[in-house]
């Protein structure tokens, strides 16, 4: 895994519908400053920026990199811009690790972002070229047969996506940069609420969301010279698989599999269930934490459902899956892998606030996108490896 | 009863009453300072005696207190506080469209002022748009000509914050041999794939690779218009593409091919769409056909009896 390597500041924004108040580079100036504070650092002290979004069609602005360097201070430094769909914001920062861990950088800012409000994804991500049309409408109409084929293969009853839908909100209560916040969210409302992608509801979706997210990551030294609690990298790990071939395992997909088997392994870890306090996990639509539970081997295939059911992922269980709300609750797309690795870093660095899993020390970020084909994980601990 | 006026046509006369040339008004120190400050493109207040700063400028403050001599600049950045939306506007309004009403207190004064607020086009009747609101963000829009009066502000207007982005790319799509030769299939009524030379696996439509051992594959196969349904869903969303809402899109493995593609279901309710369901390729008449799947216009029932998911599961 290389050289040492902690996460010494995280910055979020608000997480909303729109961000009308501020331009692109406001935005993720924003997350970058509250990185640098929480790392007691301006932008002199960094050495190299990585940067992620998205598709450049959710806003229409091409390349947006070279024009955000000015906003996040990059003029004369390295600046690296990472694309891997849906998981961006965790490659984002796996590719900013792996600067620090290679021994190039010590101080490495890395931003992530999206405005969604300055389009559609849906109309984005179904855009429909001629000569092979496709009837897929937007990420819900790609993933729905997929979440019906994992109902079916296991068993798992119709309110399993509900009890999801309602523990992410709940925990969004708890986190002020929350998108989502619904007052007395129930299965109830969740149920009223109409089938958009049968089996797919309303309420079991993501939202649009504008946001940007930012960590500073360190070398040792560095890490030890920061303010606030560093948290450590324990493992890293990406992995892809191409969307279409045949025998693929669309529902729990071997690429997953894989990145899990990899990030443990550097990481000591045999047990996920059991030897991390938490994760946070990319849950799109609630069906997909029983099923990443399974993917990333913190039960049995065929059991994700079950744990989901017993209560064990909510903020009181004994591995709470997405404390800070989630996906569910605040997606900028390209920022949201990001925020799963920065959420990570912040419950083992005690500094998660409302939303604090007790005594949290090591845990898991996770990222996917495409048709769940890229994955991006790291392991973080409160501990130096 | 006596009649009525009109039943006996009583005399009635138009009369107006108009001072010729138009009254003078000698406005005095205070409003005149405001009004010569209007015509040079400046709003001012002024401070009352208790320090605050009215705006627009009156002699004398709601304690009855004569106003200092001391004038202040405000705005021209100015907040709407309330308003009243104009949906229909009457003669001598001071647009034709709609508009509002709105007190508007400039940034640096104390009190506010009561103008038009220009929010764009509407039509006729429209309902008030979601962008006016208090807090909102205006400025005053000057006339060119401006003479001292009130209306030498034509309206207010909200600032900037966002601007319109439209572009458009314009592409020429090349099909490339694989899928010019399965479009040519489907143009004859076939579906034509490839087998892999290295796993076996049959490709439909082909890509002329096999994504799996990564090599070229260039052996074709024929497989007929009958599939199964392994996985699909209903969708609520509306598309043009699609008959009506809700419809179904799913994955069919159509007879010997080792791969699923995605297609509409229709022909049957949406409800009693399920896995293992055998369909059939419903062609749009043959003198439609084109180099296109356009010439299919979507899968439906077979009535053949359904395939156990045992036997469709490894392909989900």
């Amino acid at each position: 895994m290389g050289n040492a390597c902690a996460v010494i500041g995280v910055g979020q924004t608000a997480y909303r519908t729109k961000r009308t108040d501020v331009s692109i580079a406001g935005l993720v100036r924003e997350a970058a400053l509250r990185a640098l504070e929480d790392a007691g650092l301006t932008f002199k002290d960094i050495d190299a920026v990585v940067i992620g979004k998205a598709p450049d069609l959710f806003e229409g602005v091409m390349m947006p990199e070279a024009y955000l360097a000015d906003a996040l201070g990059a003029r004369g430094k390295p600046m690296t811009r990472v694309h891997t769909a849906g998981s961006v914001g965790g490659s984002t920062a796996l590719v900013a690790a792996s600067l620090v861990q290679g021994g190039v950088h010590d101080r490495v800012l890395v931003v992530a972002w999206e405005k969604q409000s300055e389009s559609n994804a849906t109309w984005a991500l179904s855009t429909h070229p001629p000569l092979t049309p496709s009837i897929v409408v937007g990420a819900g109409g790609y993933f729905a047969p997929h979440i019906r084929a994992y109902m079916r293969r296991t068993g798992c009853p119709d309110h399993i996506g509900t009890v999801v839908a309602v523990k992410d909100r709940q925990n969004a209560l708890k986190n002020p940069y929350a998108h989502l916040r619904i007052p007395g969210i129930s299965r109830e409302m969740v149920e009223s609420t109409p089938m958009l992608w049968e089996p797919i509801r309303y309420l079991e979706t993501c939202p649009s969301s504008d946001g940007a997210a930012a960590m500073v990551l360190a070398s040792e030294s560095a890490a030890r010279r920061a303010p606030n609690p560093p948290a450590w990298l324990h493992g890293t790990a990406m992995r892809s698989e191409p969307i279409f071939f045949a025998g693929r395992d669309t529902v729990n997909p071997q690429a997953g599999k894989d990145c899990a088997a990899d990030v443990y392994r550097q990481a000591g870890i045999t047990d996920p269930r059991r030897e991390l306090d938490c994760a946070e996990v990319y849950v799109p639509f609630s069906w997909y934490e029983p099923m990443w539970l399974e993917n990333l081997g913190f039960c049995g295939e065929g059991e994700g459902w079950k744990l989901t059911e017993s209560g064990a992922t909510a903020l009181d269980g004994d591995i709470p899956w997405n404390a800070s709300g989630g996906v569910l609750s605040s997606n900028p797309i390209g920022a949201s892998g990001l925020i799963r690795f920065a959420e990570a870093a912040l419950q083992v660095r005690g500094l998660a606030g409302e939303h604090q899993v007790e005594g949290a020390r090591k845990a898991l970020g996770h990222a996917y996108g495409g048709g769940a084909q890229f994955f991006a994980m790291w392991v973080v601990g409160s501990e130096q490896p | 009863m006596p009649p009525s006026d009109t039943e006996v046509g009583a005399l009635v006369a138009d009369h107006a009453l108009e001072f010729p040339g138009g009254y003078t008004r000698s406005v005095g120190p205070v409003i005149g300072r405001f009004l010569t400050e209007l015509r040079d493109g400046r709003l001012v207040g002024v401070r009352t005696a208790s320090g605050g700063v009215l705006f627009p400028p009156l002699e004398y403050d709601d304690d009855g207190e004569a106003v200092t001599g001391e004038f202040v600049e405000v705005g021209p950045d100015a907040t709407v506080q309330t308003y009243a939306w104009v949906p229909r506007p009457l003669p001598g309004h001071p647009f034709d469209r709609p508009f509002a009403w709105a007190l508007i207190k400039p940034d640096g004064a104390d009190t506010a002022l009561l103008h038009a607020l220009d929010l764009g086009e509407f039509e006729p009747g429209a309902k008030q748009p979601k962008t006016l609101r208090t807090g909102l963000r205006v400025r005053p829009k000057w006339r060119a000509t401006r003479t001292g009066g009130i209306t030498d502000i034509e309206c207010f207007r909200p600032e900037v914050t966002m601007i319109g982005a439209p572009s458009r790319v314009e592409y020429r799509l090349s099909a490339g041999k694989a899928l010019t030769r399965f479009l040519t299939g489907i143009a004859e009524g076939r579906f034509l794939g490839h087998r892999c030379g290295v796993c076996g696996k049959v490709y439909v439509p082909m890509k002329g690779l096999c994504p799996v051992d990564g090599v070229p594959t260039t052996e074709e196969v024929e497989v007929p218009d009958t599939g199964t349904v392994t996985t699909y869903a209903v969708n609520n969303i509306p598309d043009p593409r699609a008959p009506a809402v809700p419809f179904v899109s799913a994955y069919i493995l159509l007879d010997g091919s080792d791969i699923a593609m995605l297609a509409l279901v229709a022909g049957i309710p949406a409800d009693q769409v399920r896995m293992g369901l055998r369909v059939k390729a419903a062609w749009k008449p043959r003198e439609e056909w084109g180099r296109t799947m356009e010439n299919i216009t979507w899968f439906e029932p077979t009535g053949e009896p359904d395939v156990p998911f045992e036997d469709i599961q490894d392909y989900v």
